[in-house]
Order: structure tokens, then C-alpha cells, then sequence
């Protein structure tokens, strides 16, 4: 137990020190990172990108039906 | 219906999903080629001990890790593109698009959150060999995660290990050897990441070229110069055999695309192929498309021949060929195809109908079709092509495709020469004498890009009017939304895309100018 421990702890000190020491630009980087995360989660996928089948129909089968008539319906 | 979409929908959704591929583009291939020479750099350093090598190693990882971070995740834009504006193809593809974009995300996930981490957060703190087992593994997992977006992409083009479900409308993967051995992905992964390694090299050689001509980090401009230019010279060589590899392909499984590469519309034998030309209009037209004669054109007699049979009297059939039908080389006609995939449809239509009114009989006996190799080869493979009302439809923007591969075979002999002048001034010391080199090494960096995205644009420009080749037209795809919508995503895009490159140039600039010392 306590190797995991000691484990974990050296993998979290990895990374925070790795954050920690960082320079300008993986600071710099970083923040738009986070900033092209949000505008690409909450922004677009919330507002602009909803799933067209998954939020027009319910089912498996109603999506494989419109999907069929699409194919099949014109000309 | 889809008969009732606008076709400014189709044009809107077409270009904004250009705009996202072109951007994302922007950053991947640089990644692509990048490790690797970082990690040739790392392996010098640990194997010979000498610091420059560590230097120059970290100097470079830092515009890698600029580079791919900001590039990281705009892939994504893409995936909900699929869903929200195309999403009859998305279902219509089924597991096939999933299964490859799954195992890439998968990989990435590992790959971006251990191994990246190792390479900038472990030096000094893991040992020498660990450190230089991740940048490779950064570089090698790199590389095989654009291996599943280029087979998922592949597979539009020659649609290959799957059947039909009539009941789900649905592609089902009954083999996963055929889609990940598609010979249009092996051609593909392998002259795309090649040339990822070209571009790579030419973004190394100019900016190495650019702190020689400030008289700036000499040692490590040459060595970088050197590195740069053999992984660049064996990767040019690499890009024009696979690319001669793809195009043999593409004649095989879209000769449209290969015929519109060349601008060839009357089919011959002993064809020559088309190295400079200016195409201008004709009065001839097939159905409503002009034909284009090539003007000014220097041509290598019987090559074109010999790239697509193998032998110098080979027959290559023209787009009037492949349009009109040409029975004596047994090419159908689109006329023809468009009926085959009429029945096609047709029985899809009356299986849905016997669902419907339950009667049980016609439900087995057309559902059994999507079954049988013959319906399947002789039907079903021409599905796409019941959509269109005119056979001409079926031919993409020549004048695009013929300028594109023209620009992208260019500028990669232009690259080699580059490469084979880098490493014999480099040799000879004498790098810092030809000023003239220096700046076309530097000038050369956004024509790295320019091949690049030309590349591209043969690909997918030359593959229309298809989504998925000869089975879905783009017309049939796209989503039933308003136009309204798409614009507005569109405009985002442009804006969100432009502030990441924006940043992108400037963060790296501001680097390269304070140098490896910073």
C-alpha cells in the first residue's frame, strides 16, 4: 500500500512541478489551451453542434427509418 | 427530403467542413515530421554525450510543443461536424468511421497525457534513455494516430469490408483486415506522413537558414540543417514512390479523379503525362460541363501509360470515356451505373414498404439481396449514383484538381533539390557563402505548407461529387438545417481558427527570435 502511495505521490509531483517550473510560453500555451476547450465544448458543442439524429429522435429505430426515407424518398 | 435542401446548404456545409480540414491541417504535419527529428536529435545526444545535441534537442521541442498545442483538439471541430451538419453519412457509415477514430482517440489520449508530459516535464528528472523512449514514442504514436484518421478517410474514398443492413440503413464492418488494409489507406498513410516529414524538414532548414543569415546559434543551425536535410531528402524520395504508388491507385478505384488530375478527356493510348500546362475553355462540353483544352503543356510521352498499366501502349480511359462508357475497354456508362443504383434503391424502397404493410415473403426475399454477391457488385455498388440526374454530375472541378497536383508535385521536386543543396553546402561548410540559398530556405516554409494543403485539396476536390465514393453523394449527406446556422459556425470557425494561428505565429516567432538560450 504504501509503495502505491509513494508511487502515486511521485507521479503527482511529476506533473505539478512540471507545472509548476513551467516557462512563459507552456504558460502562455496552456491558457489557450483552456480557452480553446471551452469555446470548443461549451461554446460550439452546447450551442452550435448538437448531434442532428440524436436530438430530432429517440430511438435507434427512428433514426435508421428517417435516415431510410432520406435514401429512399427522392426522385 | 433531400430533394427539398437547399444546395447552398450542401456549398455551406462543404466549405465550412474545407475551412476546419485546411486549419487543422495546418498544425498536424509539423507534429508529424517534427518528433522525429527530435528524436534522431535526442538519440545523437544520449548516444554521444555532447550538450548542443540536448540544446538543440530542447530548442526544437519547444516550437513541437507550441505547435502542438495549439493545434491539439481542433480535430475535434470535425468529428462534430459529421454529426450535426452530415448526418445521413454519419449514420450511413456506421461502425466503419467509429471503430478507427475510437482506437486514434484511445492512443492519443495515452500518448498526449504520459509520453508528452515525459519529454517536456522529465528532463533531469527521469533517466537519459527513459526520456529519449518517450520523445520516440511521442513521435511513433503520433504517426499511428493519424494512421486511423487516414484509413476512416480511406475508406470513403474505396469503401471495402462491409455490408449493408437494409433493416438500420447502416454499414456494418465485416472485416476490419480489408478496411485497415484498403489499399487506398496503405498509399495514403504513408505518402501523407511522409510528407508531414517533408515539411518538417523544409520548417527546420528555414529557420536554421534564417539564424545563419543573422549570424546567430551557427552550431546549431548547421547541425539542425544537416538532420533536417537527410530526414527531408530520404522523405522527399519517399513522398514521390508513394505518391506514384497513390496515383496508381486512384486510377484503379477513381479513374474521375485521376482522369481530372490530368485534365484528360479523351481517352488514349500511349498517354502522355501533362508536366506544365494552362487549361483554358473549349467549346465542347460534356452535358452541361466544359471540357478544357491544355494549352502551353510540356508533356513525357507514354508516361501516363506507364504509371497506370505498367506498359508505355496502356490504354488510359479520358472523362468522356468514363462518362459516355467505352464498351470496347469495358468502362459502363454513368447512364448505366445510374440505373444499376436505381434498382438498388429501388428494392431498398420496396423492403422498407414490405416492413411496413408485414408482408413477411417480399421481406425475406429483398432483404436477401443486400446479401448476395451479385446485388452487391453488380447493384448496390453503384447506390450513389441513382442520386444524380445527369451522368456528367459525376465530374469534380477539373481546373482545381489538374492547378492542385500540379503545385504539390512541384514543390516536391523543388523540395529535393533543396535538400540535396542543404546537405552538399552544409558538407562543404559552406552554408553561410550562399546567402541566396538561405533565403529560399526560408521562403520555402510556407511552400511546404502550400504542397501540403494542395495535396489535400487533390484528394478531396478531385473525389466530388462523393462523400463516400460511388454509394453517397455529398448532396445526399448533409444534414436537413438551416443555412442560417452553418454560415454562423462557419464565421466562428474562420475567427476561432484564425486567433489560433495567429497565436501559433506569434508565440513561436517570439521563441525562434529569443533562440535556445531562453
Amino acid at each position: 500500500m504504501t509503495r502505491i502511495a509513494s508511487a502515486l505521490r511521485s507521479f503527482f509531483m511529476f506533473y505539478y512541478e512540471g507545472f509548476r517550473t513551467m516557462s512563459w510560453w507552456g504558460k502562455k500555451v496552456w491558457i489557450i489551451i483552456i480557452i480553446k476547450l471551452c469555446i470548443i465544448f461549451l461554446i460550439l458543442r452546447l450551442f452550435f453542434f448538437s448531434d442532428f439524429l440524436n436530438s430530432n429522435f429517440n430511438s435507434d429505430r427512428e433514426r435508421s427509418n428517417y435516415v431510410i426515407e432520406q435514401l429512399t424518398g427522392n426522385k | 427530403m433531400i430533394e427539398n435542401i437547399d444546395l447552398s446548404l450542401v456549398n455551406w456545409s462543404r466549405a465550412q467542413f474545407a475551412l476546419t480540414a485546411i486549419y487543422h491541417w495546418l498544425f498536424v504535419p509539423l507534429t508529424l515530421g517534427l518528433s522525429f527529428i527530435l528524436a534522431f536529435m535526442e538519440s545523437i545526444y544520449v548516444r554521444t554525450g555532447d550538450e548542443i545535441w540536448k540544446k538543440m534537442t530542447k530548442f526544437w521541442m519547444t516550437l513541437f510543443g507550441i505547435n502542438f498545442a495549439i493545434g491539439v483538439a481542433t480535430g475535434l471541430i470535425l468529428e462534430f461536424e459529421f454529426g450535426t451538419n452530415w448526418s445521413n453519412y454519419s449514420w450511413f457509415v456506421g461502425d466503419i468511421f467509429g471503430a478507427p477514430l475510437a482506437v486514434e482517440g484511445i492512443l492519443a489520449f495515452f500518448m498526449e497525457s504520459t509520453f508528452v508530459a515525459v519529454m517536456f516535464f522529465g528532463w533531469n528528472k527521469v533517466g537519459k534513455k527513459f526520456h529519449l523512449a518517450s520523445t520516440w514514442l511521442v513521435a511513433i504514436g503520433a504517426n499511428l494516430s493519424a494512421l486511423w484518421i487516414l484509413v476512416a478517410n480511406s475508406w470513403m474514398e474505396n469503401p471495402v469490408g462491409m455490408v449493408f443492413n437494409a433493416d438500420t440503413a447502416r454499414n456494418e464492418m465485416n472485416s476490419f483486415r480489408d478496411v485497415v488494409l484498403n489499399p487506398v489507406a496503405i498509399d495514403k498513410f504513408t505518402h501523407t506522413v511522409t510528407s508531414g516529414f517533408v515539411l518538417a524538414s523544409v520548417f527546420v532548414t528555414g529557420i536554421s537558414a534564417w539564424f545563419l543569415l543573422r549570424h546567430r546559434e551557427e552550431i546549431l543551425a548547421k547541425k539542425s540543417i544537416f538532420i533536417a536535410g537527410i530526414f527531408g531528402l530520404v522523405s522527399s524520395l519517399a513522398v514521390a514512390i508513394t505518391g506514384d504508388r497513390s496515383a496508381r491507385t486512384i486510377a484503379q478505384v477513381q479513374p474521375v479523379k485521376f482522369a481530372a488530375m490530368e485534365a484528360l478527356y479523351d481517352g488514349k493510348s500511349e498517354a502522355g503525362l501533362t508536366v506544365i500546362g494552362v487549361l483554358t475553355d473549349s467549346d465542347d462540353r460534356i452535358g452541361e460541363k466544359k471540357v478544357h483544352d491544355v494549352k502551353m503543356k510540356i508533356m513525357i510521352p507514354k508516361l501516363l501509360s506507364i504509371m497506370t498499366t505498367g506498359e508505355g501502349s496502356g490504354y488510359v480511359p479520358g472523362l468522356k470515356d468514363l462518362v459516355n462508357g467505352n464498351p470496347e475497354k469495358g468502362i459502363l456508362s454513368v447512364r448505366e451505373m445510374m440505373e444499376r443504383g436505381r434498382y438498388a434503391r429501388q428494392v431498398l424502397t420496396d423492403y422498407k414498404m414490405a416492413k411496413e404493410i408485414g408482408d413477411d415473403a417480399s421481406v425475406a426475399s429483398l432483404g436477401a439481396k443486400f446479401q448476395e454477391q451479385d446485388f452487391i457488385n453488380n447493384y448496390f455498388r453503384y447506390f450513389g449514383y441513382s442520386f444524380f440526374d445527369h451522368p456528367w454530375q459525376v465530374i469534380p472541378s477539373v481546373p482545381v484538381t489538374f492547378y492542385s497536383f500540379r503545385i504539390m508535385v512541384a514543390l516536391g521536386f523543388f523540395f529535393i533539390l533543396l535538400f540535396v543543396l542543404a546537405i552538399f553546402f552544409q558538407r562543404r561548410d559552406k552554408l553561410e557563402r550562399h546567402r541566396w540559398f538561405l533565403w529560399i530556405s526560408l521562403i520555402s516554409v510556407p511552400l511546404a505548407y502550400l504542397a501540403s494543403e494542395s495535396g489535400w485539396i487533390v484528394t478531396e476536390m478531385g473525389r466530388q461529387p462523393w462523400i463516400i465514393q460511388n454509394l453517397m453523394p455529398v448532396s445526399v449527406a448533409v444534414s436537413n438545417i438551416s443555412t442560417g446556422a452553418v454560415q454562423t459556425t462557419f464565421i466562428l470557425f474562420a475567427v476561432l481558427f484564425t486567433a489560433l494561428l495567429i497565436a501559433e505565429v506569434s508565440i513561436m516567432s517570439r521563441q525562434i527570435k529569443n533562440g535556445p538560450k531562453h
